[in-house]
This record gives structure tokens, sequence and C-alpha cells, in this order.
């Protein structure tokens, strides 16, 4: 037993572990602050959820020293598996699965337990996107794996967006940085990039005109500078076209299949409607909250934004606001600044590989985070639609946290097996 | 190693740029806008304010006009109602189980979990009978809120009232007066509002999400404390107020009576009056509507808002005027005919007075007397020139304060009217009148008006041989005395002293044997004049006075309207004034007194309506006239008339709840 092969930390990547840990506390002691209850003064009180918190990261770190047991392999080899089993699962939710807040994500399993399968989603299609990407003659700019590895995204989204839950169907979005680290073309890029702004833009402007006028002129001005090139001029045209119907769709999208209160999340963080009682009310204290922490913060346990509850949900979704107005301008930016080190340690993690797997897979995880990330507090800071997603390892909630800490240790297991090679 | 490796750096300057974006708004809402910590605060703290007891007002004596007594709110939490005996309950406050079922669904409709109320003022009596058992019903707690009473129930007018304020008012008060809160509307209230509001304290509570008092801030370390409103006392004699509102019972007139010697007010009686309980509490509301459709309109302030002609109580002025000017000595004398003609108008006399001098006119009101001095002191130039010789007569009547305020220090004190020669030009035209056309302001008829309070301060005249001070209605605010320049600066009215002399003796003639013989005092010596005022009913019936002759204590104008003749009614109110101040007691017989006391006097309603609105409508024609010629924008008229809107608009709305407790 002295192989170092065999140690259960052998290579693992302790920078990858400490970030995880300092997030995780942070997390704890702002659910104290957010969820604190002059009843229950214990800290390890079970009627409170910093108490149930603190239950999950044992959970959490416990399930991690199980993931840096198992083999490496046999993650690699049930790949399709758990993608099957997690396929299963978000069909089953929408037959018996739990209502609750209007998604019907949740799956009951006695004891006060639920399983959310779209959690389980992000870490099994991420591990089958790999799994896929790293097979011999998988060459993403060829269309055939591209329309592959595009069904294997696509097709957990389409089951969670009949949940309906928008959040996480989202989150999927995330994985075309993938992709493009695999070779996908970066006019995808550029072109979500562009929808985004085309979005935004005809959400905002009344009149259609008005955006598709200029847009026309800029593409005339194109094709008429590169008017010998008929490859310019032929593409330019094509990708007006493109944007003029995209103009329409998203239109008729938002004037027809949105949902209410979807529309007036967008309209909200568009500046469109200023509801502070109603829609906007969430949005509007999480700002306040945020706003009023300054350079240094009010104080752990004295902001009275989350001292008198003025924010809801703000141990779960809006647990940055807590962050924000306690600890400051300074303790959001360290918090920040701690994910942008865990995601950029992952790339480096990513890059280090020589298993395209592990590569493809560590990319899935930093796309994950990150965007988990952005939304969340970019939604707490009303710069984009609330869309209920949690904070990585942060928020309240065991199935977050539980599924976070999955995806991260599989990619420190992955990871710490480098210098093998994996075999698919 | 695939040829894709550089797009890592892509992907890490993607995240990079993403998470700085997040940074930049981060630092613009927490460092750059400071807005959002004052949202916060907001959110937190109810400043909750302390209201100060309003500060009572005493008569000159100390007794006490107007105080504040604590009335009981029963406020209802509906949350934490538990259940209970409904019907008992019912029982206690004195309501029916739909009342009770209405009032709740309207606590919970306004809030579930914060208080509001539940029943409104009950009085101590009801609510001591209520206390004990109120711990059984779970949810119910009472609040103390003080309100304005009345012990005496006396000087509504003088007192004025208090209102919710208005729009205007918290607009103009520059953020000292927040919705809810009260402020002085009328009368000594108003006047001296500043004083007796006392300062309004500040009590911060932390509240959460759901409005719910969490407990003080900071410890209190920024709450201030509530200063009660100061003690005010006044100058009036509440003796002889409540003497005065007897009197005027069943009248419609004022009481004036000021002390010549400091011009403060001792008796401002206005008549028709009305319990200044009634605009306090719970009826509030009904009984100012009541009131406000008064046609005798109990609401105005008589006594320095009605406007009356002074009749012959104004006589005097014209003596003093006439002798000031050398135009005639005590001792020139008049036959009196009966009749005296001014060119080819008569002025006829109630009496042959045979040959009278000065003395003798104004013991017997000769009209002719005045009527030629007027004429003298006009046609001084010559009967053709009286543009300055009527103005410098106007100059001197004016110095007597009549024709514009005389500065009471109580809102809304009228001008009275005064004409002007421009005001003839205007009605004759240009050089058309004569003395003759204007000699009925001899005897105080014709186009002069003036109000009960000028009428007394001309009395403070004559009894001071020649100045007044400011009438005033303060004597001390908290302990100390009042000792404005204002109110010590004696206005002399252009009349040397030696001259009071024979018109006093004419006036002590009046009460001794002249036309106001019947109210004479014993043991006192008044001097006054009668006046019995024409207009376009019955005739005013007037009566002016100060006593005692040395040292006069007391000046004093009444006025009955439509009464008749002055020595009639206003002679003897007058002197059972005087005499109840000076001696503290009546002594002649209570047969007269009374009989004056239960006199019906209420002039014909139809009449006295139209009669009254008439005038109105005449006086704001004039008021226009009057400002067209100051070349002054023609609208006085209207400007009452929204003025007088305001005021229904202050009485009606009930005094409705503070928003936050007291």
């Amino acid at each position: 037993m002295n192989n170092p092969q065999r140690s259960l930390f052998f290579n693992v990547d302790w920078i990858a572990v400490i970030l995880y840990l300092c997030l995780c506390t942070i997390g704890w002691f702002n659910i104290h602050s957010a969820a604190f209850d002059p009843r229950y003064p214990s800290a390890f009180d079970m009627h409170t959820d910093y108490g149930k918190q603190l239950v999950f990261i044992i959970v959490a770190i416990s399930l991690a020293i199980i993931v840096l047991l198992l083999e490496s392999r046999f993650l690699v080899a049930l790949a399709p598996a758990i993608y099957g089993i997690t396929t299963l699962l978000l069909m089953l939710v929408l037959v018996i699965g739990r209502n609750v807040g209007g998604n019907q994500a949740w799956i009951s399993l006695g004891g006060g337990f639920r399983l959310q399968p779209s959690e389980m989603a992000k870490f099994s299609t991420c591990l089958l996107l790999a799994r896929y990407l790293s097979g011999t003659n998988v060459k993403i700019t060829e269309l055939k794996s591209f329309l592959i590895a595009a069904g294997i995204i696509l097709f957990p989204m389409a089951l969670i967006m009949l949940q309906p839950d928008a959040g996480s169907t989202l989150v999927f979005s995330a994985l075309i940085l993938v992709l493009y680290r695999e070779g996908l073309s970066p006019y995808f890029l550029i072109l979500e990039g562009l929808f985004i702004t085309l979005f935004v833009l005809t959400i905002k402007v009344d009149n259609h005109i008005y955006v598709i006028g200029p847009l026309v002129a800029i593409a005339l001005i194109i094709m008429l500078m590169f008017k010998r090139n008929k490859k310019v001029v032929s593409a330019v045209f094509l990708g007006l076209c493109i944007c003029i119907a995209f103009i329409f769709s998203v239109n008729f999208l938002y004037n027809h299949v949105l949902k209410p209160h979807q529309k007036v999340r967008i309209d909200i963080v568009l500046g469109l409607t200023t509801d502070l009682k109603g829609k906007g009310y969430n949005v509007n204290q999480s700002k306040i909250a945020i706003g009023s922490g300054k350079l240094w913060g009010q104080g752990y346990m004295h902001g009275t934004q989350t001292t008198y509850h003025f924010v809801p949900e703000q141990s779960t979704d809006f647990i940055f606001c807590t962050v924000g107005e306690e600890w400051g301008f300074a303790g959001a930016v360290t918090v920040l600044g701690l994910y942008l080190f865990l995601v950029l340690r992952i790339i480096r993690i990513a890059e280090r590989q020589r298993a395209t797997f592990t590569r493809v897979y560590a990319y899935g995880v930093a796309a994950v985070i990150f965007f988990h990330v952005v939304i969340n507090v970019g939604m707490t800071i009303g710069i984009v639609p609330s869309i209920g997603i949690p904070l990585p390892f942060i928020s309240y909630g065991g199935s977050s946290l539980v599924s976070f800490t999955l995806l991260l240790f599989v990619l420190i297991k992955l990871d710490s097996n480098r210098m093998g090679i994996i075999y698919a | 190693m695939n040829s894709f490796f550089v797009r890592r750096y892509i992907i890490a300057g993607i995240f990079t740029t993403i998470i700085l974006l997040l940074v930049a708004k981060l630092f613009y809402i927490q460092i750059i806008d400071d807005h959002y910590r004052l949202y916060a605060t907001k959110n937190v703290l109810r400043p909750i304010k302390q209201y100060p007891a309003r500060g009572p007002i005493l008569d000159r004596n100390g007794k006490i006009l107007v105080q504040n007594e604590a009335f009981y709110d029963i406020m209802v939490t509906p949350k934490e109602v538990k259940p209970f005996d409904t019907l008992e309950f019912c029982k206690l406050l004195g309501i029916s189980k739909d009342e009770f079922d209405d009032r709740f669904k309207k606590a919970i409709k306004y809030s579930p979990s914060l208080p509001s109320i539940f029943e409104k003022q009950l009085s101590a009596e009801t609510f001591a009978s209520l206390q004990e058992r109120l711990s059984e019903f779970t949810g119910f707690f009472p609040t103390t809120r003080y309100l304005r009473t009345y012990p005496d129930s006396t000087a509504a007018q003088f007192l004025g009232y208090i209102g919710e304020v208005t729009d205007r008012d918290i607009k103009r008060s520059g953020g000292r007066y927040q919705p809810g809160d009260y402020i002085g509307v009328s009368g000594v209230e108003k006047a001296y509002e500043d004083v007796l509001r006392g300062q309004v304290g500040v009590k911060y509570t932390v509240v959460n999400s759901h409005g719910k008092m969490m407990g003080s801030y900071e410890n209190g370390a920024y709450d201030t404390v509530a200063h009660p409103g100061e003690r005010l006392k006044s100058s009036l004699d509440l003796r002889i107020q409540k003497l005065g509102e007897e009197l005027m019972k069943g009248k419609v007139g004022s009481i004036v009576a000021i002390e010549p010697s400091t011009g403060e007010i001792l008796a401002f009686v206005s008549s028709p009056t009305y319990d200044p309980n009634l605009l306090v509490g719970r009826e509030r509301g009904n009984n100012a509507a009541k009131m406000y459709k008064d046609p005798y309109d109990p609401l105005l302030i008589r006594p320095i808002q009605a406007y009356y002609p002074p009749g012959s109580s104004f006589k005097p002025l014209s003596a003093l005027i006439g002798l000031q000017e050398g135009i005639i000595t005590p001792q020139m004398t008049y036959d009196c005919h009966g009749v005296y003609w001014a060119g080819n108008h008569p002025v006829k006399c109630l009496e042959v007075h045979g040959t009278v001098n000065l003395s003798g006119a104004v013991a017997g009101s000769c009209n002719g007397y005045f009527s030629m001095v007027f004429q003298k002191i006009i046609d001084l130039n010559g009967y053709k020139k009286v543009d300055t010789t009527f103005s410098s007569w106007r100059t001197n009547v004016a110095k007597f304060g009549l024709g514009s305020r005389l500065g009471l220090d109580m809102p809304n004190e009228g001008k009275g009217f005064l004409p002007t020669a421009q005001h003839y030009d205007k009605i004759y035209h240009y050089g058309a009148w004569r003395s003759s056309t204007v000699v009925s302001l001899a005897i105080g008829q014709g186009e002069l008006l003036a109000t009960p309070l000028q009428l007394a301060n001309i009395e403070c005249i004559i009894a001071n041989h020649g100045y007044y001070y400011t009438p005033h209605l303060i004597k001390s605010i908290g302990d100390k005395e009042v000792n404005t320049a204002e109110f010590k600066a004696k206005h002399y009215a252009g009349i040397d002293s030696l001259y009071f002399e024979p018109l006093i003796d004419g006036m002590q003639a009046v009460v001794d044997h002249g036309t106001a013989a019947a109210s004479k005092i014993p043991g006192i010596v008044m001097c006054g004049k009668t006046g019995t005022a024409q207009n376009h009913g019955e005739d005013h019936s007037i009566f002016v006075a100060f006593a005692p002759r040395i040292h006069p204590k007391i000046a004093i104008a009444v006025i009955v309207e439509n009464g008749g003749q002055g020595a009639h009614w206003a002679a003897p109110i007058a002197s059972y004034m005087v005499e109840k101040y000076l001696t503290d007691t009546i002594r002649r017989p209570m047969d007269e007194f009374n009989r004056i006391k239960n006199a019906n006097l209420m002039p014909d309603l139809a009449n006295y309506y139209s009669s009254s609105r008439r005038s109105m409508l005449r006086d704001s024609i004039k008021k226009a006239k009057a400002d067209s010629l100051r070349k002054l924008p023609a609208k006085k008229s209207v400007s009452t008339k929204s003025k007088k809107n305001n005021t229904l608009a202050y009485l009606i709305t009930e005094p409705g709840r503070r928003r936050n407790n007291e």
C-alpha cells in the first residue's frame, strides 16, 4: 500500500479544493445571517436553514471523499448510463413531480428529502458530452458530430423546459463554450452575441423599423465595401435575413409565447417597467441591500435588509445580497474573485490533461459554474432577468450543493489521474 | 494538445471580462450611488412622531378656557386576535354584532398585522368600565389621545379651532407639518400656533419587511423628546365673557371690551355663538356642516369681521375733529328745531333739542349739531371745493383706526370702510358732490362701516385722552409676560388732550340723564354714547362707552343687530358688562337683567338671510371698486370667497387619525 497512486489525496488539486471550502464557508456564514432566527440561536439547530446547511456541507464533503475513492475509469464508463438515468428522471418528474413555485422540478424521496433531476442533468450532460467528444473520429467541425453534440445538450434542455424551468434550461446554453473550445466555429459565439443584442433591442424598441433600419444600412455599407467579393456579399445578405427573421421571431416569442411573469422579469431588467411593489420588488430590494453595503459593508449580522427580511428568498437565490450588504464591495469582489479564480483554475486543469475526456468535462464544469455565478449575481444587481438559479456552493439548499460538489470533485478525481490515459 | 489550444485564452478572457462587468456594476451601486443606503435606512426606520400636548389657553385671571383631555381609542391588530366572546365585547363597547363584523373587516383590509383604530374617542368614564376587561380580548389594546376641551364652552370665535393640515399648509410650512398633523385654523389657536403647538419629537423605530415594529433604533440615540406647547394666558376676562354671551343669547351682534390703559381685549363676544366642544371629537364633521349652513353664521367672527354703520356712536369723533380744527368751540351753541337742512337735504332729529352746546349735543345726540359741524369742516374752502377738505377730514378720521386694520393679533381682521373722495367721484362724478351730499357721514351713516373692535378702540382713545394701544389678546406665554414694543407703543389720534374733557362731559351726561339714562350704574361714572344705525332692516342697536371716568378701566362697544334704538338693548348690556367687570357683581334689579337676557331679537330669518347676503354682495362690489381705484387687480371678492370655502374644507374633514400613534 505504499503506492502513492493509491492514496486518497494523491495528485488532488488542492487549490481547487481550498477554493471550494472557502466558498462553502462563506455560504454558511451568509445563510446564518440571512436566515437567523432569534428563537434558535444555536448554529446547529435543525429548525433553521443554517443548521440544515451545516448538515448539507458535511454530506457534500463526504460525497466528495467517496468520489475521490472511485476509479476514474468507472466514471467514464458509466457516463451513458448516468445520462440515461437522468433522462428517465427528467421524464418521470413531469409525471410524478412535485410542483414548487410553478416549476414541476422535484421528485419527493420521502422523509423530507427531494431530488431535483435538472441539477443532476448538468452533471450527466457534461459527462456524456465529454465521453462523446473524446471518441475517435469525432470532429466538432463536421456536421454529424456537431449535430450529435448539440443533441446531447438540447435533449435535457427540452425536457427541463417542459417543467418549465427557464433558469435551469438556460444553464445548458453555457456548454456552447465547450464546443467552441473543441473547435466550433467562432461565428457561433459572435452570432450568439449578436442575437442577445438584437433580442434586447427588439424588446426595448417599440417599432421594429428602428432596429431593422440601421441593421440594413450597416449590411448595405459592408456589401458596398466588399462589392467585388461575392462570398462576403452573400454571407452578409444571409446574415441580414437571419437577423430580420430573428427579430420577428423574438417579437412573436415575447408577445405570444412568454408567460406574463417572464415578460415582466425581462421588462424590469430592461428598465421598461418599474413595478417596485410587485414583480420588481425582489430585484429592487436586492439592489438596495447590495448598494447599502458601500465599501466595507454593514457588518456581519448587521445588514438591515438582511436582518429584517426585506429580500425574499434571501438564503437561496438572493444570498449574494447578504454578501453585498454585510461585507460591502470588498466582500462582493472577494467572492467574485474566488469564483473567477476557480473557473480559471479549472481551465488550467483542463489544459493539462492528456485525455480529451477530462478536458471537455472540465470546460463543461467551468461553463456551468460560471454561468450560474453570472446569472445569479447579475440578477441580484439587476442586470439580467430574475431567473431562479442558485449561486454555486453558497446558496442554501442540499440539492444544489451536492450536485455542484459532485460536478467539481469528479473533475478533481479525473484530474488526479491526469498522468494516466483514460480509455473510454 | 489540439490545434484549438489558444482558445483557452479567449474563454478565460470572456470569463474575466464578464466578471469585471459585474464588478463595475457593483462598484457603481455600492460605491458611487449613495441612494441605496438611504433607501435601506428608509426601509427599516419608521420615525414615529411624538406629539406634544397642545398648550392650554387661560383667561386673564388664570381660569382655563381650553385644555386637553385624554380620550381613548381602542386599537386592533387582527392577526393577534384570538377567539373571544364577541357578544360580550360588543356589549362593552355598545355596538351591534354587524357593526363589529364591519369594522373588523375594515381593519383586516387596512392590514392584518398592523394596528388600526377599532373604536374612536371613548371618554375617560366609558373607558374606565372597559379597561379591566380589555385584557381578556387579545389583539385589542387602548391608545390615548388628547383632544381640546372647553370647560366653560365659551369664547368660541375668540379661541378659534384646530384642524388637520391641508396640502397648502404642508407646502408652506417647509417641512414642519406633515399630513395628519393639527394646526390652528382660526382665532387664538391660529394666531399663536407656534407657541401652542410645542415641539414635535421623533422616536425612531425599526420595522421588518411586514412593517412590524422590531424595537428602537440605536437605543434611541437619535430620538428627540416632544416639548409640550406653552401655556398661554390671554387677556380675556372669563367672567364678563360668559356674562356677555349670556346677555347676547337670542340676539345677533357682538361685544368688544378693551382695557384702555393696555389695549388688552377683555371681552370678545360674537353672537350667535356655538359650543366650541362641538368642533372636537366624533361629531365634528356633522356639527361643522350644520354651523356652516346656519344663515346666522355662527362661525363669523363678528367683533372683527362684521361691518356696521357706527351711527351716532361716531358723533364724538366729529366733535373732536371740529374742536381740533378750530371750527367749533365747546361753548359754541346750535339751535335745534328738529330738522337740519344740508342744502335741500333734511337731517332730522328724534326730538327738538333747542339750544345746545357740544356737551348738550352729545348728550342729546343732536343730528343737526353734528351735521352743521361736518358741513363747516368740509366747506372750509367754499362749498364747491370739497376735495382737499374731505380728504383731510378722512385722514383725521382714519387716525382713530377706521378704514384700516388695527393690527389685532388674531387673523382675519376686517378693515371696515372709510370712503375716500375718489369713491364719491366715482358715484356722483367728479366735482358733482357737496358736503350736503355726504352729510350723513357726520352722524356715522352713509358709506361708513366699522367693526365692533374699531368702535371699542375709539372709546379707548377717548378714555385715554387721545391715544390707543394696539388691541391684543395675550398677556403671557408660559411664564413670560408679553412685552413686545408693538403692544406698548401709543398711537395718537391727532387730537390734543384738552379737547376731550368737554366731549367726555357730554358722554357722561348721556348716561347720567341723556339717551342712556336708564343704564346708569349706581356708584360708577360711565361715559357712553348710544347709536341707532340705520341699515336695510330694523336699526342696529349700538352703545359705546368707557368707565369709570377717572382712570378708565374698560372701554366697550355693544352691537345688537336689528335691535332698534341703542338705548333699548346695547346700552343696558354694556352697563351690565361694565358693572360686572368693575364690581364683580350686578347690584341692579335682576328683573331687568333677565328681561334683556331672555329677549329674543333674532332677525326674521328670510329677511336676515337676504339682507346679509345683499350687504355682502355690496361689500364685495365696493371692495372691487376701491381696489380698482388703487389699480390693484380686482380679485378681492373672489379671494374672500375661496377663503370661506377653505374654512369649510378645514371644518368638514373630521380630524382623522394621525398616521402614527401619538
